[in-house]
């Protein structure tokens, strides 16, 4: 069913003005009117019969996180005569809000609803269960479309680089996001939780997130649409100490106020500082940026503040790892080996001190971060900053676009900022959107000689609505489908 | 346009009902909800960076976000997280008296999410904060420029 664009008549208006294609079926449809010119249009025009027509410019876009949402919000704001075909990889959409927010940040998925508004207009076409540069090449998208938009984000981690970074139970962050969140690749991930000690190496929110859902009391988790595998897993873990380490000082710290407050203030936990990490930084503090300033201040409270709880959240710095160590044996994680660092708190600059020191953990977590990839040869794609570089009638926005940094406020100002590039370009006739093209009519042709099933927004409203009720009865907001063949049994068509 | 209008008559009709059914059910309830339809409303302007000034009314007691979303203010990404203090896309800047005259200074929770806004100012406040009075009737609001600029 297609929802009425609830500003008819007003939008239908203005879309006929702009489009000349609609004009000459118009003109067919309505033959018995002499000399029709756009300027003659009026209501009482509306009394003949509706005609169905199809907008003329036609844009893809690949990825349905916030960037590729909030970039075709904006299009349909301010392009009248436009449709957008939004394929992706997975058969459900919404990306890192579904994937990668914390299950305990539920508030943070309201965008959500912004993104449902954008998908009930009548031009927006959902198509799950679609990948770039498997299913369909890039370059037959350059063919069926004026443009195509890239906001496929990252889904590869950086690496340490350094030896045992391969040993078992050394796992990235980003797999164990996915799998607590209940990402299909990242379901099976075997997480051991049997040791009292993690590591987690890096600094950033993800390491912070990590770190919360290991440390958090089970019952603040059973409420949330944390995946019931996890869950059980989690209730059973003996996780007592999460270290969260980076090799700079508590004046860089990468996560923001917000996560460590919430840290600080999370039952039965503590948050334990090292005090000699601070030495030095009581002249510099007061004069930081506001941010900054309040960031190391809470810090600097939370290092001499009495705490209670029997789990303890460990923020360590100016500690560089250089080695995993694993048992001879079992070849298990044994520990962490670090080099200490010294830092010039002004300048923010680090140096190894020649001394080492060994952390002994059972289960390391690598979050230093995501790096972005090309998913197809035929993409203008800069591999040394893993960004996507603009080329005429390619754009992207989002992690793709920027690197992997940014909460999600950050990625709607570059999809608003990048689509306001495209539609520069048609006003500049720079983007020829002239010329017609079939659009998603010739990918259909691709994906129906692969046998791809495909699941459009109805499907994913089947998938969600089954999720919700499958949640209701365990007392969580939504049980998520973790297997796809599942989804695509629900909701492909 | 249609939409909006059609709003409007939806919350006509509601407030009617609401009236008809109190005159059934007691004069106490009756004043009450009179009290209620009564509310005062205050008026509140908003200021794009290119200076463009949006008008809008609210009653008492409603926040900036309350008010740019029963209007449907053309706003871009205002409000992401619908007030629940994890984004700073509602942040609005006052004039140095509107911002002394607010009852409540930010909570901590509210600084932690300005600090992320873009083009903080000392008089920033978070939109979904700000509850319209008769204090602040007139309230003139400015819009940061980076985020919510007047891109069309």
């Amino acid at each position: 069913m297609r929802k009425q664009n609830p500003d008819f008549p007003l939008s239908f208006f203005k879309s006929v003005q702009e489009s000349s294609h609609f004009t000459t079926m118009w003109k067919r449809s309505c033959s018995f009117l002499p000399s029709l010119k756009h300027s003659q249009f009026t209501a009482s025009h509306f009394s003949c019969t509706p005609v169905h027509f199809e907008p003329t410019k036609k844009i893809c876009i690949i990825g349905s996180g916030p960037a590729g949402f909030y970039f075709a919000q904006n299009l349909f704001k301010k392009v009248p005569d436009i449709s957008i075909d939004m394929l992706e990889k997975l058969p459900v959409p919404y990306g890192l809000v579904r994937y990668g927010v914390a299950p305990d940040h539920p508030e943070v998925k309201n965008v959500i609803n912004t993104f449902e508004k954008v998908a009930s207009n009548k031009n927006f076409k959902f198509h799950g269960n679609v990948t770039l540069g498997r299913d369909v090449k890039f370059s037959e998208l350059r063919q069926a479309y004026h443009a195509v938009v890239l906001t496929y984000g990252c889904n590869e981690d950086r690496e340490l680089g350094i030896p045992g970074e391969n040993l078992p139970n050394v796992i990235s962050a980003r797999k164990f996001v996915g799998w607590y969140n209940g990402l299909p690749e990242d379901k099976d991930l075997e997480v051991d939780l049997s040791s009292e000690t993690v590591v987690v190496l890096g600094q950033g929110n993800v390491a912070v997130d990590v770190s919360r859902i290991l440390l958090s009391p089970i019952d603040l988790l059973k409420v949330t649409d944390i995946t019931e595998y996890s869950l059980q897993a989690l209730s059973q873990s003996k996780v007592k100490t999460v270290y969260l380490i980076g090799r700079r000082g508590p004046l860089q710290a990468a996560f923001t106020i917000k996560e460590l407050r919430e840290m600080t203030k999370l039952p039965g936990v503590q948050t334990l500082l090292q005090k000699e990490h601070f030495a030095g930084t009581e002249n510099i503090i007061p004069n930081l940026p506001r941010a900054r300033k309040r960031l190391s201040e809470l810090l600097v409270t939370t290092a001499s503040k009495e705490q209670e709880g029997s789990r303890y959240f460990r923020p360590t710095f100016l500690h560089k790892p250089v080695e995993i160590l694993g048992s001879s044996e079992s070849g298990v994680v044994q520990g962490v080996k670090f080099e200490i660092n010294d830092i010039d708190h002004e300048k923010g600059i680090a140096r190894g001190t020649g001394k080492y020191e060994v952390n002994e953990c059972g289960l390391v977590l690598r979050s230093i971060g995501y790096k972005g990839t090309s998913v197809d040869s035929d993409i203008p794609f800069d591999s040394n900053r893993g960004v996507v570089v603009h080329e005429n009638g390619v754009y992207s926005a989002g992690w793709i676009h920027t690197g992997p940094t940014g909460v999600i406020l950050s990625t709607m100002s570059d999809a608003y900022d990048q689509s306001n590039r495209l539609i520069e370009d048609i006003n500049k006739k720079t983007l020829n959107v002239t010329n017609s093209k079939p659009g998603f009519s010739a990918i259909e042709n691709t994906l129906n000689s692969k046998s791809v099933v495909t699941v459009n927004f109805e499907g994913w409203k089947k998938i969600d609505k089954i999720e919700v009720e499958r949640g209701a009865a365990v007392g969580k907001p939504r049980e998520k489908i973790v297997d796809v063949a599942e989804m695509l049994r629900i909701g492909g068509s | 346009m249609a939409l909006r209008t059609l709003c409007y008559i939806g919350r006509a009709i509601e407030s009617t009902k609401i009236g008809l059914h109190t005159v059934q059910t007691g004069a106490r309830s009756l004043s009450t909800s009179i009290r209620v339809l009564n509310k005062p409303e205050y008026s509140v302007t908003f200021v794009r960076p290119d200076g463009e000034k949006i008008k809008a009314k609210g009653k008492e007691g409603d926040t900036l976000l309350d008010v740019v979303v029963n209007h449907d203010l053309d706003i871009d990404g205002y409000g992401a997280c619908e007030g629940t203090l994890t984004c700073s896309t509602c942040h609005v800047i006052l004039k140095p008296d509107d911002f002394a005259k607010l009852p409540d200074k930010p909570s901590e929770e509210e600084n932690d999410m300005l600090d992320l806004a873009y083009g903080l100012t000392d008089t920033s406040r978070l939109g979904c904060q700000i509850q319209l009075s008769k204090q602040l009737d007139g309230l003139e609001v400015q819009l940061p420029a980076t985020i919510n600029d007047a891109r069309s």
